[in-house]
């Protein structure tokens, strides 16, 4: 079980700002992606605009979620 | 320097922190709370952060900077909360020796906050709506990310 942190937009959707997710062993962020949209729907307009970071790194989607990472989802940046 | 703060910005001491005898130019860039998006009136900006995350990509940015130009200090410093109209959001300021390096290196530093640090802003317009900033989305300007599924 992972939990992942959301923000701003992602984290009114789902109406938390932290959710958690199951993940095979050596699951990647791809299978992160896939298990977020089947378990909150309501993330499935935004989340493919979004990056996904492990332990305060952007991630790339072929990427293997090691054990105990922190996750989180990154909406499109905007400050300045 | 590298701070996320909900206190005010102080841009004198801020650009003051930076300067050195070995340089002799100093940029300072400050992003403002604007009031006007198209014909839409903002009233205020709430900014928010994945703090750890931010700091670490503000170290990055700096040690970047520092890599391509020789900059005496950077110092790069953004607030979180509630922002009025006008008020500062974002403070970079950078010493080199000239002046040529301090510009470019002052705006390739705001450019990489802009593009990299996760932070964000929603906006409060005067109707009364609020509605968070995310580039890229329908309606906005463009914006990619390392990683993001294309």
């Amino acid at each position: 079980m992972y939990n992942v942190r959301l923000f701003a937009r992602a984290r009114d959707l789902a109406g938390s700002d932290t959710v958690a997710i199951s993940l095979n062993e050596n699951g990647t962020v791809a299978d992160i992606r896939a298990a977020l949209t089947e378990k909150f729907p309501m993330l499935q307009p935004l989340l493919p605009r979004c990056a996904v970071a492990i332990d305060s790194d952007f991630a790339t989607d072929q990427q293997i979620v090691p054990p105990n990472a922190v996750l989180a989802i990154i909406p499109p940046v905007s400050g300045g | 320097m590298i701070l996320l703060t909900r206190d005010p910005i102080d841009a004198a001491a801020l650009t003051e922190s930076v300067r050195s005898p070995h340089c002799g130019a100093v940029v300072t860039f400050l992003g403002t709370v604007r009031d006007l998006t198209g014909e839409q009136v903002t009233v205020a900006l709430d900014y928010e952060a994945y703090p750890e995350m931010a700091l670490r990509k503000l170290e990055e940015i700096e040690a970047e900077t520092s890599r391509r130009w020789p900059c005496g200090s950077i110092s790069l410093v953004h607030r979180l909360g509630r922002l009025e109209v006008g008020e500062i959001s974002v403070a970079v300021a950078v010493s080199c020796p000239h002046r040529s390096q301090a510009f470019d290196a002052c705006r390739f530093a705001i450019d990489r906050l802009k593009e990299l640090v996760p932070i964000w802003k929603r906006e409060n317009w005067s109707d009364g709506r609020t509605e968070w900033v995310h580039p890229g989305l329908p309606g906005e300007a463009p914006a990619t990310f390392p990683g993001q599924a294309t």
